[in-house]
């Protein structure tokens, strides 16, 4: 019977020995320790041995038990980590090829260029105020200080609709129309919106583009706000180590009127082709808010003042992500529009 | 505008360098644009101070070879006089003088010049030589040799009192500036003008002010000279006509120096006469015109030439100096003399009564138009000149006596004339002058900051204002009164601007705005629209923008089996750019499937929208609605090409459009509903209205394939849609409170049920979750059979049913009675039938 369990326990370490899968563990344990299993039907046979015997015999089998028990259970874990890894190994992915592709949308260059000019002067308590596309000749021109016949009317190429009406120039009939719905508040708006001039499209000038104007009105405003506003815009935008030059100028609707230039941003001043070997680049025309718009709008010029400015938005873009060619934006090929 | 430097210091100093002077000018708002440097450092090609240098002619040999050439003795300071081989015409004509004394630009051997003879301007660098066995290693230069002009058959003669030996860069060497002049300031047009700015910026005093002429030459100012009869006849656009009397010129040549100068400020120079006319306007911005004096007629009965200054009568011709014979308009101011038009007022003189080489008495017009009127001739006949563009930005009106003077002195000096004694001025439009009270807390207070009084005295008068104190008060009130040559500035802070720009902008500080905050408001339709575009660029769509403009006829495509759309109810430009871009846009889809289709060319799967406004006539309203609406159009694969086998290459269709809608309004927090509908430019199976929280929100479809046809996309479908933004605007921004998430299991359940083909879908959706409520928490449509199981006519709809309750695990029980009260109703409203129950 003791010969008959050694050799149960060598024939049962040596098959553990060469399982090599859970089934076959399995099956392994149901051969030798399973209700049926080879040491189960010595352990019953146990009875009809006699008395003498039986308590050397039990006490062997229960330690082969225990033996074959340990070992099943290292085996066990050893088969588990020999499948885990054969199981990774047969789930290797070729890591280089490309990723299954997300149907990524893009907003249009220009909607990304107006945000990041509103996230600018949200900060400074400016809103956004829209106002309309097509326009009538007095708030485009007459109510801006440009009665009909005013030279300056011919800084600005109009579209016509009719004798009265007209695609809006430039976004600043819009200020009036805040001016009028808010007077006597103080205002601080931006106002975006697309523009019309009849031009020939090029690389370079384009007859819809967009514009934000900018109109700060209240009883403590002055120039050296305008030039604080725009210097901490084109900081913000262009980048906090910009230098800013105000030039005077003229504008019919601002007095006194001043435009602001950056050290160009891809010469750093040095002069090249994109500013005209200048080392200047316009960013802004400005100025403090003409007492006739004033009064137009409802405020008494002599206790209010503002002032006002309008920025592009293409060109910014264009500055920011060297684009040479302004049709690019409305000509809405998606794979330019994919680059933003 | 361009002035050189050298004619600018005519009047002012200019102890600063000149990329200074152009940087400060800048800055004060008159913008150079560019300086062009003559023979200076700096210029394209600077003369060699060693060996390009002012020379004496001091004979002219013959040469021993050849007769179309002479040998030059030149004299320029070095031990010997230099004989050079030349063929220049008026130096042939000197052949054999000597003891001459005539200045040269004189070029030594190693000299950088232009080639006179080559084509364009290329450099070369003077050798010595060889000509006709003569030795030869210097040169007479012509203007083009030194970069002038492009002249070069003959050579320059310099002035007799040009110093010999010295350089030409330091003698004849200048700068030119040239401005770009913003705004309507006819005061910034000359260089006098210029030097007036100059002064006042760097706080010098000006000199040889040319309009103290008189102050000389006293001559007496009449309305009725004995020279002229003098007539306005509409002083509305003529304030004022002056007319001087020059007797016994002899026309020629200007001398070097006015040639030279009116060359660098870009004229041609054409003759005495001429040039002097354009010099005093460029001088002092006061523009002229010489009349031959014979060729003026007088009026029947009158012994002397008359000029009235009238509007034209209608179809009233003449031939200008550039010989275009010009057909007038009854609001175009002429020139005319007693028998017709001698002149268009203020733009362009006659061919009939010009100067011409014969020409001995000159009538010599100083006169002021309103601006306006010059602008509209000079518009309407397309015809500009130096003058329009002067008189067309407001002339001073007291210039014209000055003017006049100055011109008659250097045509008695330079083309040795006799001027009258008197001059003719008739002023119908004389102004007084304008005085304006300018309170020193009105500059602070717009300003920002505090600009010395006197500094503020001395900027206003430089610039001419005369400037009193007008009460004791302080901060100070000035009286200031405004000079004739600024009609511009009109209010104070006009004056503002002069002090600020002339005290200098980089010198104010930049503050932030601490003035009080303006109320601060929501803005619901810029805040929804974002959110609108960002939803929808997560959905993976394209965000394009396209022209407000179009083209009628593509809007016509949207309705294939028509009627057109009716042109008279669009806004149409007066003045398009062109056919396609003449009308405002009412919808937004054509410009979408046209980007559609474009980009089709690139890639086989384009989805793109568009947020933009479409302009809608509104009868009895000036301005049309401007309402604001969002276009979608998608086509191709419905997933990207990639390499992966599970990749959906079957088309986006209506199905993908609608999901994009039901995100986005799930987006926005609100409600779809879609049912059957009808648009000429969708196929009619396959188009849905769709409203939200009950309102109209537009159509959605797959395009019609006469539509696709029309618009030349491809085959397959192409899911499209418009919707009205408004009404989502207005929808949108309504408070919404969170559903709370119960704590209790949920228990799931699939219901199939066989109805009829017709019934949409939906209606058996809304039936199942009305009924269910409110433990039936969500209906989900998993599954759509149709086939031989059920028969023909009907389908089977497959739903995955989640009940839930708030405060309790729900029993089998409460389960199984909303289940059956779902079916009972189910049989009982729609006939549908359990399937497979």
């Amino acid at each position: 019977m003791l010969e008959q369990l050694a050799q149960l326990e060598t024939d049962a370490l040596r098959h553990l020995e060469e399982v090599q899968t859970l089934e076959d563990l399995d099956r392994w344990y149901h051969t030798y320790l399973g209700r049926k299993g080879a040491l189960t039907t010595i352990l019953r046979a146990l009875g009809n041995l006699s008395p003498e015997e039986r308590p050397a015999v039990g006490q062997r089998a229960n330690e082969i038990k225990q033996r074959l028990k340990t070992a099943c259970e290292a085996r066990t874990e050893a088969v588990r980590q020999a499948q885990l890894a054969r199981e990774l190994e047969a789930g290797e992915l070729d890591v280089t090829l490309p990723g299954r592709p997300v149907g990524l949308g893009h907003l249009h260059i220009t909607t990304r260029t107006l945000r990041q000019i509103y996230a600018i002067f949200t900060e400074m308590g400016f809103q956004v105020y829209e106002a309309r596309d097509v326009e009538t000749d007095e708030m485009n021109f007459g109510l801006l200080n440009m009665p009909p016949h005013h030279p300056a009317r011919e800084m600005w190429d109009t579209f016509w609709i009719t004798d009265e009406l007209l695609l809006r120039t430039h976004t600043s009939p819009g200020q009036i129309r805040v001016m009028r719905e808010r007077c006597p508040e103080p205002i601080r708006v931006i106002l975006p919106g697309k523009c019309y001039r009849y031009e020939q499209i090029t690389a370079r000038s384009e007859h819809q583009f967009f514009q934000v104007e900018g109109l700060a009105v209240g009883r403590r405003i002055t120039m050296t706000d305008l030039i604080g506003t725009l210097t901490a815009f084109a900081r913000r935008f262009y980048g906090a180590e910009r230098r800013i030059r105000i030039r005077s100028s003229y504008f019919p609707f601002t007095e006194p009127s001043i435009e602001a230039d950056i050290d160009c941003i891809l010469c750093n001043g040095k002069g090249c082709r994109v500013c005209k070997y200048s080392g200047w680049l316009e960013i802004a025309g400005a100025g403090m808010v003409h007492p006739v718009v004033l009064a137009n709008g409802g405020y008494d010029p002599d206790e209010w003042s503002g002032f006002a400015f309008g920025l592009g938005v293409e060109r910014p873009a264009m500055l920011k992500y060297s684009i040479d060619d302004i049709r690019l934006f409305y000509s809405n090929d998606l794979r330019f529009l994919h680059q933003f | 505008m361009r002035v050189p430097l050298s004619w600018l210091k005519d009047y002012v100093d200019i102890p600063v360098p000149i990329p200074q002077l152009a940087e400060r000018l800048t800055l004060a708002g008159l913008e150079v644009e560019t300086v062009t440097y003559i023979g200076l450092p700096g210029a394209e090609l600077p003369w060699e101070p060693d060996k390009i240098i002012v020379g004496e002619l001091r004979a002219v040999h013959p040469h021993p070879n050849a007769d179309r050439l002479v040998l030059a003795e030149v004299e320029y300071g070095g031990p010997a006089p230099e004989v050079v081989v030349t063929g220049a015409p008026s130096l042939l004509a000197r052949r054999g003088q000597t003891d001459l004394h005539i200045k040269v630009a004189f070029a030594l051997e190693g000299a950088h010049l232009y080639d006179g003879h080559a084509p364009g301007f290329q450099v070369m660098k003077l050798k010595a030589t060889k000509i006709r066995g003569v030795p030869s290693r210097a040169m007479v230069c012509s203007e083009k040799e030194l970069g002038f002009s492009d002249e070069h058959e003959d050579i320059i003669y310099l002035p007799d009192d040009a110093p010999v030996g010295v350089p030409l860069a330091e003698y004849l060497g200048d700068a030119v500036l040239e401005f770009d002049i913003k705004g309507p300031f006819a005061h910034l047009y000359s260089v006098f003008g210029i030097a007036r700015e100059v002064a006042a910026l760097l706080d010098l005093p000006l000199r040889n002010d040319p309009r103290r002429v008189a102050e000389s030459h006293p001559v007496s100012i009449t309305p009725d000279p004995d020279f002229i009869v003098l007539a306005i006849a509409d002083p509305d656009l003529c304030p004022r006509y002056s007319a001087a009397f020059i007797g016994g010129v002899r026309i020629g040549p200007s001398p070097f120096w006015m040639q030279m100068r009116l060359r660098l400020a870009g004229m041609r120079p054409i003759s005495n006469i001429v040039d002097i006319t354009n010099y005093v306007m460029l001088e002092l911005g006061q523009p002229l015109h010489a009349f031959d004096y014979h060729r003026l007629r007088p009026r029947p009965g009158e012994n002397r030439p008359a000029i009235i200054i009238r509007r034209a009568r209608p179809n009233e011709q003449m031939t200008t100096l550039d010989g275009t014979l010009r057909t007038f308009d009854s609001d175009m101011l002429l020139i005319t003399d007693g028998g017709g038009p001698v002149a268009v007022a203020g733009v362009m003189g006659g061919l009939e009564s010009e100067i011409t080489d014969a020409t001995t008495d000159i009538l010599l017009e100083s006169a002021n138009f309103h601006f306006l009127s010059v602008r509209r001739t000079s518009r309407l006949l397309g015809l500009t000149s130096e003058a329009a563009q002067r008189f067309g930005r407001q002339a001073d009106p007291e210039l014209t006596v000055p003017a006049a003077l100055r011109a008659a002195l250097l045509m008695a000096e330079l083309a040795g004339g006799t001027v009258a004694p008197s001059i003719g001025d008739i002023y119908p439009g004389r102004q007084p002058s304008r005085t304006i009270e300018l309170n020193h807390a009105d500059v602070t207070r717009i300003l920002g900051v505090e600009i010395p009084n006197e500094d503020i005295v001395r900027i206003l008068t430089a610039l001419e204002f005369t400037v009193q104190p007008a009460s004791s008060a302080h901060p100070p009130i000035y009286r200031v009164t405004v000079p004739s040559h600024r009609p511009d500035v009109t209010r104070p802070v006009d004056l503002v601007e002069e002090v600020g720009r002339v005290w200098g902008y980089d010198r104010f500080p930049p503050t932030l705005l601490r003035d009080e905050l303006p109320p601060q408001r929501p803005n619901v339709r810029l805040e929804c629209a974002e959110r609108v575009r960002d939803l929808l660029v997560g959905c993976g769509l394209d965000e394009v923008i396209t022209y407000s403009l179009v083209d009628i006829a593509d809007e016509g495509k949207l309705y294939p089996q028509g009627p057109a759309p009716d042109a008279a109810r669009y806004l149409r430009l007066k003045n398009p750019l062109s056919a396609d871009r003449a009308y405002l846009r009412q919808t937004l889809l054509p410009s979408l499937l046209r980007t559609l289709r474009e980009n089709l060319r690139f890639q086989e799967r384009v989805a793109i929208f568009e947020i933009g406004a479409v302009y809608l006539p509104v009868e009895g309203q000036l301005l049309p609605d401007e309402p604001l609406r969002l276009g979608i159009a998608m086509t191709g694969p419905r997933e990207p090409r990639s390499w992966l086998p599970d990749r959906q290459t079957t088309p986006l269709d209506f199905y993908d459009l609608k999901g994009v809608v039901e995100a986005l309004l799930a987006g926005l927090g609100l409600s779809g509903a879609f049912e059957r509908g009808q648009h000429p430019a969708f196929h009619p199976g396959r188009c849905a209205q769709v409203s939200a929280n009950g309102h109209i929100l537009g159509v959605i479809g797959e395009l019609h394939p006469l539509v696709r046809e029309a618009f030349d996309l491809p085959e397959g479908p192409v899911a499209a849609l418009e919707f009205d933004l408004e009404v989502l605007m207005d929808l949108w921004g309504a408070p919404r409170r969170m559903t709370p998430i119960s704590l209790h299991p949920p228990v799931y359940e699939d219901l199939a049920v066989v109805v009829d083909e017709e019934t949409p879908a939906v209606r058996v959706r809304d039936l199942v979750a009305q009924t269910g409520a409110p433990l039936l928490r969500s209906v989900v449509l998993f599954d759509v059979y149709r086939g031989e199981q059920i028969g023909p006519g009907k389908k089977s709809l497959a739903y995955r049913l989640t009940y839930q309750a708030d405060d309790r695990t729900l029993t089998d029980a409460e389960v199984a009675r909303v289940r059956e009260k779902i079916i009972r109703r189910l049989e009982r409203e729609m006939g549908a039938t359990l399937r497979g129950g």
